[in-house]
């Protein structure tokens, strides 16, 4: 009921966007006002030397949560932005924001496609069977679909390499740390965060290998009073610096009302907290947004599966802090030149497990198949995985 | 390094205070009679309105009365249509939480990216705060801690040792006697509708400006239902209500203290904790009907027509 109650109306409103869509031809819904009157003049110049293909191609976004989160779906909006940008008169973009994870998902692809949609893109995990479902009879239709892991002929994969901006994350955490107690806020226990608290604890260690981190789990992507009560009992804990995965910059916050740190995630969020903030791990979707709507209007669109991090300019850490020791900012940009380039790995053997299982044996790397399935802790983590037996 | 348990304790005491500020303006309005199921929608635009205030005077205590007008005015609009124009209440009020929930994220958008200027939070009461166990337990709060406490108390005298208290209970029971013996029965219950408002909002507003000190759209998160369900959990006694919003904070909290602590229980087992106490306490209650039928107002939830 509560799930209903809160959900609905900002699904009322999406839906009269569409609604009002439907009925004023060529207006997509929630459409932003600035790049839509640029794209819409710009536009019209494309059409005027009478082009054979004057019909700009129709680009949707489905967002789990609102633009407005700062963080996860903020990130994604970004990049869409961008994308209008790059292409100006040649596509039309849309959204919309607060699609439930859930069987409603596949309505508003349906609805999507029914607006003349070709190219949609479905931002969060959730949104996978859905997706297979409206691919399978929208043939002409290509689907983008992120963190998931189903393919179909019209529907492909993206994903970022999240990782390595929490391991950069934690070489700063582990440089600055005075308790050597670091804190995580959890959002939903799925490989993909597991992953990324690991690779915080690397990042940590592998500047202070005294470092402990503790976790507490949510489930939930997106609650800030949670994210608030969580961070807190951290802090009470005796943690000092704080890293999240979930969306919103509560536990930041939370890091600066105690004078205590924190990291921005998904966006840039220094200026919520600017004393409290050490770095910004961010996720720039931009590179891979423009390179699948160049695809299509190429015609060289194929089903696939991609996964781009650093090295694509999809990942980066950001806002770095003063507070951060000049040697640990160092370690950071020889890290990410290394990613860049390919002569650094993070998930390079020997890495050891929670229970001092040896996961990694020296020099050995894992591949995207072990990192897909990590549903373990690495050493230096505290407490149990949940779920996990 | 401070013992935990205190710690927790204190963490309780926040957390329940956002449910107790709500949930004892609902018995305000409960107590006259009125449901108004509105609470989150209000509590999410006294956020917004909080938030921006705060912003733009940079004094959180400016934010919280905002906040408190917000809820105020948004209540007293509800009044108007359900003690004048009779409407029905359940859903006038759904209808206000919806629009609560759109109207504040879409006046909301610009608002997202501002801030409140960052800063450490550190209250004491001078000697108490010092003592050893009680003091980082109890008063090393936020001052609203402590408002709510006494609002409280206030309230249970005010229900059960005033006159003023007796009419406002004398018109949730038979808003007809009251009626018949010459009490503006609307009027009393606008005013009790708008306190209630006041309240939520105070409490909306709590979440933005200090607890969470951010805006999102959505961010009250279901709060406003739980202090809903916190007016019948408590049986309309203020007294009650506030320890069940302690209660209920302090399991919230609890779940993420035992999983700092690495207890071996799933953690989707604790997230459920909160609710399954609230179901089981419920359960309770109506196990002895006596309980709730002697403290229910009597006319909950029904219209009320002068002239029929």
């Amino acid at each position: 009921m509560t799930w209903l109650l809160h959900r609905a109306p900002i699904r009322f409103v999406s839906w009269l966007g569409l609604a009002l869509a439907v009925v004023l031809p060529g207006a997509a819904c929630k459409k932003d006002p600035a790049p839509a009157a640029g794209s819409a003049s710009a536009a019209g110049e494309a059409k005027a030397p009478g082009s054979a293909n004057p019909e700009p191609l129709k680009v949707a976004f489905a967002y789990v949560g609102p633009v407005g989160d700062g963080g996860w779906t903020f990130a994604h909006d970004n990049a869409r932005k961008a994308l209008e940008k790059e292409f100006g008169g040649k596509i039309v973009t849309s959204f919309v924001e607060g699609v439930p994870e859930a069987a409603d998902a596949e309505r508003v692809f349906r609805d999507m496609i029914h607006q003349g949609n070709k190219l949609i893109f479905g931002t969060t995990f959730g949104y996978m069977e859905p997706m297979r479902k409206v691919a399978a009879d929208a043939r002409d239709v290509k689907f983008e679909h992120a963190t998931g892991y189903k393919t179909a002929e019209n529907l492909r994969t993206y994903d970022s390499r999240t990782y390595e901006g929490a391991y950069m994350a934690g070489v700063i955490a582990g440089s600055v740390t005075q308790s050597n107690l670091l804190g995580v806020v959890g959002s939903v226990p799925i490989p993909e965060v597991i992953r990324n608290i690991d690779s915080f604890t690397l990042g940590a260690q592998s500047v202070n290998p005294k470092i402990t981190t503790k976790v507490v789990w949510i489930n939930k992507w997106f609650d800030p009073p949670h994210e608030t009560d969580a961070a807190r009992s951290l802090l009470d804990g005796g943690a000092d610096i704080l890293f999240q995965n979930t969306d919103s910059s509560a536990v930041l916050r939370a890091a600066a009302q105690a004078g205590k740190y924190g990291f921005g995630w998904d966006s840039d969020m220094s200026s919520y907290a600017p004393k409290a903030h050490l770095a910004s791990a961010v996720i720039n979707w931009a590179p891979y947004y423009i390179k699948a709507t160049r695809d299509v209007l190429e015609g060289t669109w194929t089903t696939g599966r991609t996964w781009w991090g650093v090295q694509q300019g999809a990942i980066d850490l950001v806002a770095i802090s003063d507070k951060v020791p000049a040697e640990a900012k160092a370690k950071v940009d020889a890290i990410k030149a290394g990613l860049k380039n390919g002569s650094f790995v993070i998930w390079k053997g020997p890495i050891f497990g929670q229970d001092g299982k040896e996961v990694l044996q020296q020099g050995q790397v894992a591949d995207d198949k072990f990192l897909g399935g990590i549903n373990f802790y690495v050493q230096g983590v505290d407490g149990p995985v949940p779920g996990a037996r | 390094m401070i013992d935990a348990s205190a710690l927790l304790v204190a963490a309780s005491l926040h957390a329940g205070t956002v449910l107790a500020l709500a949930a004892l303006g609902l018995v305000i309005n409960e107590r006259a009679g009125v449901v108004n199921l509105g609470a989150e929608g209000m509590m999410l635009v006294a956020a917004l309105a909080g938030f921006v205030a705060t912003v733009w005077t940079g004094e959180p205590w400016l934010g919280l009365f905002a906040g408190g007008l917000a809820g105020a005015l948004l209540a007293a609009g509800f009044g108007l249509l359900v003690l004048w124009l009779n409407a029905n209440q359940y859903a006038a009020g759904l209808a206000l939480s919806l629009f609560g929930a759109g109207f504040s994220a879409f006046a909301g958008a610009p608002f997202t990216q501002e801030r409140l200027p960052e800063r450490v939070d550190a209250f004491r009461i001078p000697v108490l705060a010092d003592l050893p166990w009680v003091g980082p337990a109890v008063f090393r709060q936020h001052p609203m801690v402590y408002v709510a406490m006494v609002l409280a108390i206030a309230l249970a005298w005010f229900f059960y040792r005033s006159r003023a208290g007796l009419v406002v209970r004398a018109i949730g029971e038979s808003p007809e006697a009251a009626h018949a013996l010459g009490y503006p029965v609307r009027r009393i219950r606008l005013l009790a509708v708008i306190a209630g408002g006041a309240l939520c909002g105070v409490s909306g507003a709590y979440i933005s400006v200090i607890y969470t000190q951010l805006w999102v759209e959505g961010m009250v998160a279901g709060k406003g239902w739980i202090a809903l369900a916190l007016t019948t959990f408590g049986t309309w006694r203020p007294g009650r209500v506030l320890i069940g919003a302690y209660l209920f904070g302090g399991v919230t909290m609890l779940q993420f203290y035992l999983q700092g602590r690495g207890v071996a229980i799933p953690s989707q087992w604790l997230t459920m904790l909160p609710y399954l106490a609230t179901i089981a306490v419920l359960v309770m209650i109506s196990r002895n009907p006596r309980w709730i039928r002697t403290n229910m107002p009597a006319s909950l939830g029904k219209p009320f027509w002068p002239e029929g």
